[in-house]
């Protein structure tokens, strides 16, 4: 497959890097938060010329600022976490679940049909409780539904479960419509089954689940026996085939796993945050989550800080709009997707080095594998085919380079 | 006869220690077709690769008509008329046969895939090819996609054409057909080099035979002055021997009755085919072989991973006497077995649980009163791993591509350790503790090299990714050790510390299978050998008394006339042919 | 006469999804799923009606020029959203879900600003619609130039372009290589076809195309009027795409079938509210259930690309 035709040395080739020192990779993130962080505050200088500087103080106080903003960062974070980790188990098993969004509307749709149906009528707690085993299951169903059909027909789960998102959200556009018949398609906050407020807030049971449920993720993805299955099934199929794991019962096991945290956290926005639900009730963070979820490399542990950056851009943005007089969010949304970008396409120098021309690559450590010794004494010879070590696929989803 | 091709003292190594080629000299003439012989490992791909442009050599010239050149890629190689038909075909599924071909030309003018489609069919009329230009390449049979690559070489000009086991993948009718396609192309004044082992191919078809062996060219005869005989000498040399420390076996019984298997392989065809064997406990079987016979699926199928079309895979566990004890077996299952007559009481009288209290069973059990009455016997057909592994089996192997299946690359030495035994306990946790004992174990045992246990095994070398993997699959000590091709891209010692290893354990009343392509090593370590030709048994011979030339010419042997109806099976359409 | 009204603004509507649907079905023959479509559609709009606002306020009032121009910034724009995921994707080897995320995030994001920095006067884009919205000029009753000949440019040009595309990829040499290099990059490479080349062209493509669905949506669907309307019809495109099965001809008819869905609550007497979120589920539903079909049925022609999702790289072992 390697053929390429080397009349003449290019002027840098791509060398992979040999991480040994588990920082370079996180220093090499954290250099692109803040290049990142230098070209939103020339931009904003440009675009709305305001004074780097202040950009930066004035989006530390927006997030930090007062009491009441650390109260909605920490909500909006612990909202966003639990999206993240919901997504996680999946990913780290190299099943492209983006359809957390769905899963979370189902989930806090099915609290809400709980909530209509039986509000008043049966004793609040339960009302809770049983809000609670809706959501979680109605969450489980809506990711269980690709997964089967991933599991025995290897249906695209990209797709599926993209495309399940807008059913999730057609349906409560029709529920709501129904319920709400007056035309104006907004549910009045519901009076029953919403969780009690702790010191006068009521997003307390959000920030305490969040910080459960990424303890709880992180051991149960390194310590566990289902969580080491997952990490198996996401590396090499062969091998647990051949250890003798059940593949399609982990892909429906860790799928069901994500779809009942996203009905958990719909539970949560719908019964302690928003206690009502609408098509905008997960405002796009499914789609987030993803993003937050893999710039820490599914460490449930890193995604606090993934999503405390996220939260902080949008936060802070928002506060710089108020200060410069603009009412929407636009902006933020542009300094979010550029910083992502930054992160991603940083990935690639954690990766690999570029070595130039006149730099000489003697790099072939001893304990480094026969095939780059190979490819080192073998230069002009392109490839490494016929080397003893069974070839990684040619092709590869740059996330699966940990 | 002018020479086409002329190679002048080649050389080419991979890393310091695997030299592929030493200075080979070798020439091709015009309108020729020789043949490449040698076992695997010899050099010969490696070789042909250098003149098709994928490799460089080392060392050498490479004339080509008598003029010195160098080729650099496979379009170098393609402007010189030069074309590899390589054994992994590089088509693309959902295209037709016809956009195959077209696929990459940048010939001017009028793309049309009809202009195409009938320049392939006048090729094909012209050197007897039957192909549909319009066939979708996923509903082809092997055979077809092969003639398919061909055409595709053919269609860019080439006049020297490189076939890399053609043979390989096709049934005895299709080899024939090939054949006389091939002997037509002689006609029209191409120049073709196929490479091969086998012999009656090699007598049938070609004018001069080229011999290889360990990389070094061993000569060159005409086929008509040549027997098979001889060529086998050329080829598998004289015997080397390796001072392997093999002991006799000791009191070996049977403990694995394969019985009339049959697997298939990825296309449908018999990969395995009525094999028939027994390994015993306290033996080495060495399996020998050209690779590509039947190993793979063979190992595969014994360990639970392919499905085996008939016949039985018996698995005597050896028992008798031996205790019950409750490791992955519940009462139910031991009173069921009891009331079968399975056990007997250390006097010899028969074990009746009738009645009994589960307190008194358990205390029974634990006391070692009850004995097993016969060996287990039981049959792995259609058994998971995880079931064998879960019926108390201790089945052992070691794959032959060490991190595409057995290993994680990405995970640590302690996590491939525990693959084996993340399972046990009830704890929903993983044991990380017994694995990192095992794996500074190995490490020390084996003289790992590694900056440390944690570190993942994709970043060790092939030696000590393969002592990871034999160390892990001999610790849990296993009733049967199946390693194919454990010494593989091995050094000397490495290679020497895992012939102990296997040794080891067939002191230890293990039953050891081993595989190798090496047959030096194969007569010095194994006690009984099998020979695999085609997926069959071509026999099954004492390894201290056979010769090399004997083993030899059993794997070389083609299958006999009267089963090519057998192997000429119709394909699936299932498969696929890039990797 | 309901019928015919309903069937022409079906195709009316379809060209929003037919620009997306070819582009992205460009891109994924290639092998790269582009889930920036929302973005580029977005960002597309935004640039073209950015235009249109420059040129009216300097007082430029060439019909030739009002189309021409916003026309070729939605081009380019949206060529360098396509840029960028490409630069991302292919040179940087990123995940492509993630990158495309991210691009729509980018995207929604940039647009929704720049129509913000010039809302207060946003209104006189209207103004140039009417020269985006019935080509030929001529209306009436005649069920004949209502359903084919009342509309404006862009939705014949989606038509050409989606025509176009098909015939590209399945007749000639460079569709040829494009599918090979989506479908199997390794035998492409092999063969000497420059996978990034084709990977990065396919992108910009396909991303130039998808914009103009931005363009036409805000300058002839709304009249002028700009509405966040588009990151929904990009995810439709995008769903479009399976449900044509990779077909650019096959996406005209569906198109205006997706088209037809969305305004079919508009033409159904006495329908409610509810029922109209009923009739926009269809899309998705059937949609899944083409997805579903066709794994289960397992033809090899009606699979996406083989290697769709994933990044290729020669030097990787």
């Amino acid at each position: 497959m390697n053929q390429a035709p080397k009349t003449r040395e290019p002027l840098f080739h791509l060398v992979k890097r040999d991480v040994t020192k588990k920082w370079i990779p996180w220093a090499i993130r954290a250099g692109a938060v803040v290049a990142a962080f230098i070209l939103l505050g020339l931009m904003s200088l440009i675009s709305l010329g305001v004074n780097p500087f202040k950009v930066y103080k004035y989006m530390f106080e927006g997030a930090f600022g007062d009491s009441f903003r650390v109260m909605r960062l920490l909500r909006d974070l612990a909202i966003l976490l639990l999206f993240a980790l919901a997504v996680t188990p999946a990913f780290k098993m190299k099943f492209w679940n983006i359809g957390a969004e769905g899963q979370v509307l189902m989930g806090g749709f099915a609290c809400m049909i709980c909530m209509f149906y039986l509000g008043g009528k049966v004793n609040d707690v339960l009302l809770i409780f049983i809000s609670l085993a809706a959501s979680v299951l109605m969450g489980a169903i809506w990711a269980g539904i690709p997964a089967l059909f991933k599991a025995k027909w290897n249906t695209n789960e990209t797709l599926f479960t993209l495309m399940m998102n807008y059913v999730a959200i057609q349906i409560i556009l029709y529920t709501i419509k129904i319920w709400a018949p007056g035309g104006t398609g907004t549910l009045t906050p519901s009076a029953y089954g919403n969780l009690p407020a702790i010191g006068g807030e009521h997003f307390w049971f959000s920030i305490i689940v969040a910080l459960v449920m990424t303890a709880v993720m992180f051991v149960y993805l390194r310590y566990t026996k289902h969580g080491y299955e997952i990490n198996v099934v996401g590396e090499s199929e062969n091998t647990a085939r051949y250890i003798g794991i059940n593949v399609r019962k982990v892909v429906i096991r860790t799928l069901l796993l994500s779809g009942l945290i996203c009905g958990l956290t719909g539970f949560l926005l719908v019964a302690g945050i928003d206690h009502t639900v609408s098509s905008t009730t997960a405002g796009g963070r499914g789609f987030t989550a993803i993003l937050v979820s893999w710039l820490a490399k599914f460490n449930p542990i890193a995604m606090i800080f993934t999503s405390l950056l996220v939260v902080f851009l949008s936060k802070g943005m928002d506060e710089v709009m108020t200060q410069v007089g603009v009412t929407n969010s636009f902006f933020s949304q542009v300094v979010t997707g550029i910083t992502f970008l930054m992160i991603i396409g940083c990935e690639f120098f954690i990766n690999y080095r570029v070595v130039f021309r006149h730099r000489k690559n003697d790099e072939a450590a001893p304990a480094a594998p026969i095939p780059e010794a190979a490819a080192d004494t073998a230069a002009p010879a392109p490839t490494t085919e016929e080397v003893p070590i069974p070839s990684e696929t040619t092709q590869a989803n740059a996330a699966e380079e940990e | 006869m002018e020479n086409a091709i002329e190679l002048k003292n080649i050389t080419k190594a991979f890393g310091t220690k695997v030299i592929a080629n030493k200075n080979v000299s070798l020439d091709l003439k015009k309108g020729e077709i020789l043949s490449l012989l040698g076992e695997n490992g010899s050099g010969k791909t490696t070789l042909m690769n250098m003149i098709a442009g994928i490799y460089y050599p080392d060392e050498g010239q490479i004339f080509v008509n008598g003029k010195e050149v160098t080729i650099k890629s496979p379009k170098d190689a393609l402007d010189l008329k030069i074309g590899m038909v390589h054994q992994h075909f590089k088509l693309v599924d959902v295209f037709t046969a016809a956009q195959n071909i077209a696929l990459g030309m940048k010939d001017k003018g009028h793309y049309s895939i009809k202009k195409v489609s009938a320049e392939v069919s006048e090729m094909g009329a012209r050197y007897g090819f039957v192909i549909d230009p319009n066939k979708m390449i996923h509903t082809m049979s092997v055979s077809e996609k092969q003639t398919v690559e061909i055409i595709k070489v053919l269609y860019r000009g080439a006049d020297i054409l490189i076939l890399d086991e053609p043979t390989a993948v096709l049934t005895p009718q299709e080899i024939k057909k090939l054949f006389d396609v091939l002997r037509e192309m002689r006609k029209d004044g191409k120049s073709i080099v196929i490479i091969t082992h086998k012999l009656n191919e090699v007598m049938e078809i070609s004018d001069r035979v080229a011999v290889l062996r360990k990389g070094e060219h061993i000569g060159t005869v005409l086929t008509s002055e040549t027997n098979e005989k001889q060529l086998t000498e050329m080829m598998v040399g004289q015997k080397v021997d390796l001072e392997i420390d093999r002991k006799d076996p000791v009191d070996p019984k049977p403990r694995l009755l394969i019985e009339h298997m049959t697997v298939k392989n990825r296309d449908g065809l018999n990969a395995i085919e009525d094999v028939s064997f027994t390994i015993n406990g306290g033996e080495i079987l060495g399996i020998a072989g050209i690779s590509g016979n039947g190993q793979k699926e063979l190992l595969e199928g014994i360990a639970g991973l392919q499905k085996v079309e008939s016949g039985d895979v018996i698995f005597h566990n050896p028992k008798k006497n031996k205790p019950v004890t409750f490791f992955h077996k519940d009462l139910k299952k031991i009173k069921k077995m009891a009331a079968e007559g399975c056990f007997h009481y250390p006097d010899g009288t028969k074990v009746d649980l009738t009645g009994k209290s589960k307190k008194e069973i358990v205390r029974l059990v634990n006391e070692e009163q009850i004995l097993f009455y016969e060996d287990e016997i039981i049959d792995l057909r259609h058994r998971t791993p995880r079931e064998i592994q879960e019926l108390g089996i201790k089945l052992s192997f070691v794959p032959e591509d060490r991190l595409n299946m057995g290993l994680v690359g990405n995970m640590s030495i302690i996590d491939n350790m525990a693959l084996r035994s993340y399972r046990k306990g009830k704890s929903i946790f993983v044991n990380k503790k017994r694995p990192k004992s095992l794996a500074d174990k190995i490490i020390s045992d084996l003289e790992v090299v590694t900056p440390s246990d944690m570190t993942p095994v994709r970043r060790l070398s092939g030696g000590n990714v393969q002592k990871v993997l034999v160390g892990r699959e001999i610790s849990s000590s296993p009733k049967v050790l199946m390693a194919a091709y454990p010494v593989r891209g091995l050094d000397i010692n490495s290679s020497y510390l895992i012939y102990n290893l296997l040794n080891e354990q067939k002191e230890k009343n293990v039953a050891v299978v081993f595989v190798g392509e090496d047959l030096d090593v194969l007569l010095a370590l194994s006690d009984r050998l099998l020979v695999l030709s085609g997926g069959k048994v071509a026999g099954i011979v004492d390894a201290r008394t056979v010769t090399k030339e004997e083993v030899g010419m059993m794997m070389l042997s083609r299958a006999k006339a009267e089963d090519a109806e057998a192997l000429n099976l119709p394909t699936t359409e299932k498969k696929e042919d890039v990797e | 006469m309901a019928f015919v009204s309903f069937l022409s603004s079906a195709i009316r509507l379809s060209a929003t999804f037919l620009y997306g649907s070819t582009g992205e079905i460009i891109t994924e023959k290639a092998g790269h799923l582009n889930l920036g479509i929302p973005g580029v559609m977005s960002v597309g709009a935004a640039i073209g009606c950015l235009t249109v606002f420059k040129l009216l306020k300097a007082k430029v009032y060439s019909t030739i020029l009002l189309i021409l121009l916003p026309f070729l910034a939605t081009i380019v724009a949206g060529g360098l959203m396509g840029l960028l995921y490409s630069f991302l994707t292919v040179s940087l080897r990123a995940n492509q879900n993630v990158t495309g995320l991210a691009l729509t995030t980018l995207g929604v994001g940039l647009a929704g600003h720049f129509m913000n920095g010039i809302k207060a006067e946003s209104g006189i884009i209207a103004r140039a619609s009417k020269l985006y919205s019935n080509l030929f000029g001529i209306g009436g009753d005649n069920w004949f130039v209502e359903i084919f000949l009342s509309h404006g440019i862009l939705v014949y040009l989606a038509i050409i372009i989606a025509i176009v595309a098909q015939i590209v990829l399945n007749r000639t040499r460079v569709g040829l290589h494009l599918r090979a290099v989506g479908e199997n990059p390794a035998t492409a490479d092999a063969a000497g076809v420059n996978v990034t080349g084709y990977r990065y062209v396919a992108t910009i493509v396909g991303s130039a195309i998808a914009a103009l669905g931005g363009l036409f949506t805000i300058m002839d669907y709304m009249g002028g009027n700009w509405e966040y309307i588009l990151e929904g019809f990009g995810w439709l495109s995008i769903a479009l795409v399976i449900f044509t099965l990779w077909r650019p001809a096959l996406a005209i008819p569906g198109s205006i079938i997706f088209g037809g869905l969305y305004i079919a609550s508009s033409y159904i007497k006495g329908i409610t509210f509810a029922q109209i979120e009923l009739i926009k589920l269809l899309p998705y539903v059937m949609t899944i259930v083409v997805l579903i079909f066709t794994s289960i049925v397992g033809s090899k022609k009606a699979q996406p690309p083989a290697s769709l999702g994933l990044n290729y790289f020669r030097e990787e072992r």
